[in-house]
């Protein structure tokens, strides 16, 4: 240990007599903490449940012939996603640092995770992409920019196609969606449209027009007075009894309709917030050059008033996607719904330590990477 | 004859922020390629006055013309008068999302349907005229006062305006740089530009001025040449107010 840390942990932790007994207290507690869950992880939990039932956890009950299919999307989701990566935070070199802490994990994945030869094959193939996807957004950012947007579009109606089937593909039917598949697709299709409609609402919230004003007043309020596992129930057992008989609209689509409802009406407070950052110097200019109110908006406020919110909006896509797991309590499957159902076999009745350990951890993956994702924006975006 | 000459003509112009009476009928004729500078204390109105021009202030009696076109309530009306005069702030009020030259090019862009090519052309020649040309690329949050205040000036000359407002130009900056700006706006009225501008810079008003106007209380008080106007007062309201600033 050099000087420099001993000095470092003189003055931060054993400063004074009561600060050094604060240290070794914690120091305990923090132990026999890590040293419970460790003994607990290694001895008593039993990760089978999780090894047989991981393709469970993925996808569910999706036809096992047509895993490819999922993989495809898997591919094309990755590729977009480290473009995107690449062509944001291209300019940072990959360093071999970076590539081997990255073959490492792709390796330790490989090896440990009990999958099959060709689930390997496709991981590895996953792997390559993401690499040459953030290779490619580095290189080529001039490029690519202007084409980001549109295909990740693109990119919507081919994954839906891939997964639900149709026009050539033997078709898959929404109850067999299930799993993280499942959980990702809703969150993503929620986030994708819960945004511009809360945009809309958040604009008409602070309209001069008294009608647009007040349907976004009176909406917003509604919504945001009811909880949402209510609106999910409403969305899942109600809309049917108004709609006539020969209207059936999808289960899944219907939770997709009750999270986008929920959804907009906070993301609509947000957008305000932002709205109200932006000084009305700005706006004066604006107009002072003869731009129309359409104009102003579009080109002035909302390009601020968004970037002063991107944490607010990330923290409500954060909160939207694991808001997805109340859609267990109205019968959809999805990741905390397949966990429910997993418990539920009589081989492995009681597991719920792992499976729930198991799903909490895929959560916050994909939670963490988009605050992770969102800080990397805020920086690119303070210029 | 007179109806060519006179580019802006406010007659009897009342505006009420509530009971509060900020400008108790003001008339102004300004004529093209006159430059008009307009002093008085603060909250003497000036500011809500020159406003009135391009409609970011209403006012509830009287009438204003800009260059013929009377302004009405009309959106249409307004966005059209708009495009003829350009205003410059006193906070600048640059767009700090673009770069100087988007802030400068988004006008012809998106209201004259100008190619980019062209817009950017033109904004990287009035970048040249106002003196800061290798600063294009930057952002508004990285030049000093007086280039942002440059940029602004490109930026509302930009759309061709036929009439520039001054809302205190110089009031934020720093000592040191207000000469610059100065300098483009003198450069400006020698090149025929009409200009009304509202500032307390006596030099400025002196030299470039054809005609300094007082204002208090929401009324003119007097307008007469810079010559007349500082040397010789004619009402006494003026002399006790040039006996404060200068």
């Amino acid at each position: 240990m050099t000087n420099d840390k001993l000095t470092w942990l003189r003055k931060n932790l054993f400063s004074t007599w009561y600060n050094s007994l604060l240290t070794v207290v914690c120091l305990v507690l923090l132990f026999w903490a890590v040293q419970g869950i460790l003994t607990w992880a290694i001895t008593q939990a039993q990760w089978a449940v999780i090894q047989v039932n991981l393709p469970l956890f993925l996808v569910g009950r999706f036809p096992q012939t047509l895993y490819w299919r999922t993989w495809i999307v898997v591919a094309i989701a990755s590729t977009l996603g480290a473009i995107t990566g690449g062509v944001f935070f291209g300019k940072q070199q990959l360093t071999k640092r970076g590539i081997a802490l990255f073959a490492f994990i792709i390796s330790v994945f490989l090896i440990v995770l009990p999958l099959d030869f060709t689930s390997r094959l496709w991981l590895l193939l996953i792997a390559s992409l993401l690499f040459a996807g953030f290779w490619l957004g580095g290189k080529f950012t001039k490029v690519l920019t202007p084409w980001l947007s549109l295909l990740w579009l693109l990119s919507f109606p081919i994954v839906l196609w891939l997964i639900g089937g149709g026009f050539g593909l033997q078709p898959v039917s929404t109850n067999l969606w299930n799993g993280l598949l499942l959980t990702l697709l809703m969150a993503a299709v929620s986030i994708v449209l819960s945004f511009p409609i809360g945009v809309l609402l958040g604009l008409g919230r602070t309209s001069n027009l008294p009608v647009v004003r007040w349907f976004s007043i009176l909406y917003i309020e509604i919504v945001r007075g009811v909880p949402l596992i209510g609106i999910l129930f409403l969305a899942q057992v109600m809309l049917p009894l108004f709609l006539s008989a020969d209207v059936r609209v999808d289960r899944v689509l219907r939770a997709i309709a009750g999270l986008v409802l929920f959804s907009a009406a906070y993301m609509a407070e947000n957008v305000r917030g932002g709205l109200q950052s932006v000084s009305r110097g700005q706006i004066e200019a604006a107009k002072a050059l003869g731009l129309n109110t359409a104009l102003v908006v579009l080109l002035i406020v909302l390009p601020q008033a968004l970037r002063t919110v991107i944490p607010a909006i990330v923290g409500q896509f954060i909160g939207l996607f694991k808001d997805t797991s109340l859609l267990s309590l109205v019968g959809l499957v999805e990741l905390t719904g397949i966990a429910r159902s997993i418990l539920a076999q009589p081989q492995f009745l009681g597991r719920y330590a792992e499976v729930y350990l198991f799903i909490g951890f895929i959560y916050w993956v994909f939670c963490y990477s988009m605050s992770l994702a969102s800080r990397r924006l805020e920086r690119q975006l303070s210029n | 004859m007179s109806k060519i000459q006179s580019i802006i003509v406010a007659e009897d112009v009342h505006k009420w922020y509530g009971k509060f009476h900020v400008l108790q009928g003001v008339s102004l004729t300004v004529n093209r390629g006159e430059v008009v500078v307009l002093m008085g204390p603060s909250g003497s109105g000036k500011s809500t006055f020159i406003r009135t021009f391009n409609a970011l202030e209403e006012y509830q009696k009287g009438k204003i013309e800009i260059d013929g076109i009377t302004l009405s309530h009309d959106l249409r009306n307004i966005e059209t008068i708009r495009k003829e005069v350009g205003m410059v702030f006193q906070q600048f009020n640059l767009f700090p999302h673009l770069t100087v030259l988007q802030n400068i090019s988004l006008a012809p862009i998106w209201v004259r349907r100008s190619p980019k090519a062209k817009a950017e052309e033109l904004a990287m020649q009035l970048l040249e005229r106002v003196g800061i040309l290798e600063q294009a690329q930057k952002y508004p949050g990285q030049l000093s006062g007086g280039q942002q205040q440059r940029v602004a000036i490109a930026r509302a000359l930009a759309m061709q305006p036929k009439i520039m407002l001054f809302d205190e130009p110089t009031s934020a900056l720093d000592p040191e740089m207000v000469r610059e700006v100065l300098d483009v706006m003198r450069n400006l009225a020698r090149d025929g530009m009409t200009m009304v501008v509202v500032t307390h810079e006596v030099g400025f008003a002196r030299e470039v001025a054809d005609r300094v106007i007082l204002m208090d209380s929401g009324s003119l008080v007097e307008s007469a040449t810079p010559d007349t106007f500082f040397s010789h007062p004619k009402e006494e309201r003026t002399r006790k107010f040039l006996s404060q600033i200068l």
